[in-house]
């Protein structure tokens, strides 16, 4: 989890050109949006993309986004459990 | 038609890896950096601590790079939002942008790239930036019309609320740019232009 959750603050940096943002100033349980980085509606939908580019994962409920994108660690937990379910 | 007299009062050129203020040079980038590094540069150089930046477009970079340069020191901000407003031309419109966000289709289309696939998105970030709630308009055409550009501000001045307007060419294809913007104020400060078309066109030509 830990590497994982490593990994999407690096991609998420990329994604949405987060460019003065270092990962390691990004709290795993730091909410992604408002407060947190400041994301806005658009950079949601990079994150959908993100989801689907690295890691083949569709959302096919889009009521379950503000949950799976609270925070990089809830992120991290949604793509593990689709991982194994997949398994 | 416009009544009145209305003055350029500053003026930015974005041109060949340099950045002029009034005519004077005050950025040459190394001329081996491609144009998104040259406008990092800029941005480091003039403003900062402005995140969004990051996700413009070229052409929004640009066009909100120049008015950075252009505003500074400028008493703009001391008017109220609907007394600012802008007209911005280029020829290629948001070509640049329309053909990177077609490239991401085949795959998985970027819903930021395809936010900036309209040129007046540049307009919208100057606005955001600035407080600006004028009146506001994109001009496509295939080169720098000094007629236009400088005869509708004034008429704008004349007519409407707007008290300043920011004007001029926002140009990018590729890693050819081109950007001249200009301030034009119903009062004289600065660099105190009476506006006309050859006034502007001469500006515009400054360093070509």
């Amino acid at each position: 989890m830990e590497k994982l959750m490593a990994d999407l603050k690096v991609q998420i940096i990329e994604q949405l050109n987060l460019q003065e943002v270092a990962p390691e100033s990004i709290g795993n349980d730091e909410p992604l949006f408002k407060e947190g980085l400041g994301l806005d509606s658009i950079d949601a939908l990079e994150l959908i993309v993100l989801l689907q580019q690295h890691y083949n994962i569709r959302i096919a409920n889009p009521e379950q986004g503000p949950e799976i994108f609270y925070s990089v660690r809830t992120m991290a937990e949604f793509i593990t459990a689709q991982q194994t379910a997949k398994a | 038609m416009s009544s009145g007299t209305a003055y350029i009062t500053a003026s930015c050129i974005i041109r060949d890896h340099c950045i002029s203020r009034n005519g004077e040079v005050v950025l040459e980038a190394d001329k081996g950096l491609d144009l998104q590094e040259m406008l990092r540069a800029g941005y480091d150089r003039f403003s900062g601590q402005y995140p969004k930046f990051h996700k413009m477009d070229t052409l929004s970079k640009l066009g909100w790079l120049a008015a950075e340069v252009l505003l500074q020191d400028s008493g703009i901000h001391q008017l109220p939002p609907e007394a600012a407003g802008l007209v911005l031309s280029n020829r290629s419109a948001s070509l640049d942008t329309d053909l990177r966000y077609y490239a991401t289709v085949k795959d998985i289309a970027s819903p930021a790239l395809f936010v900036y696939t309209l040129p007046n998105i540049v307009m919208g970030e100057i606005c955001i930036r600035h407080g600006f709630k004028g009146e506001n308009t994109f001009f496509v055409s295939d080169e720098f019309d000094a007629a236009l550009l400088g005869s509708y501000p004034a008429q704008l001045l004349a007519e409407t609320p707007l008290q300043a307007c920011l004007c001029g060419w926002v140009e990018v294809m590729g890693q050819q740019y081109d950007t001249a913007l200009f301030l034009v104020e119903n009062k004289a400060s600065g660099l105190s232009i009476p506006l006309s078309p050859k006034a502007l066109g001469d500006l515009y030509q400054t360093g070509k």
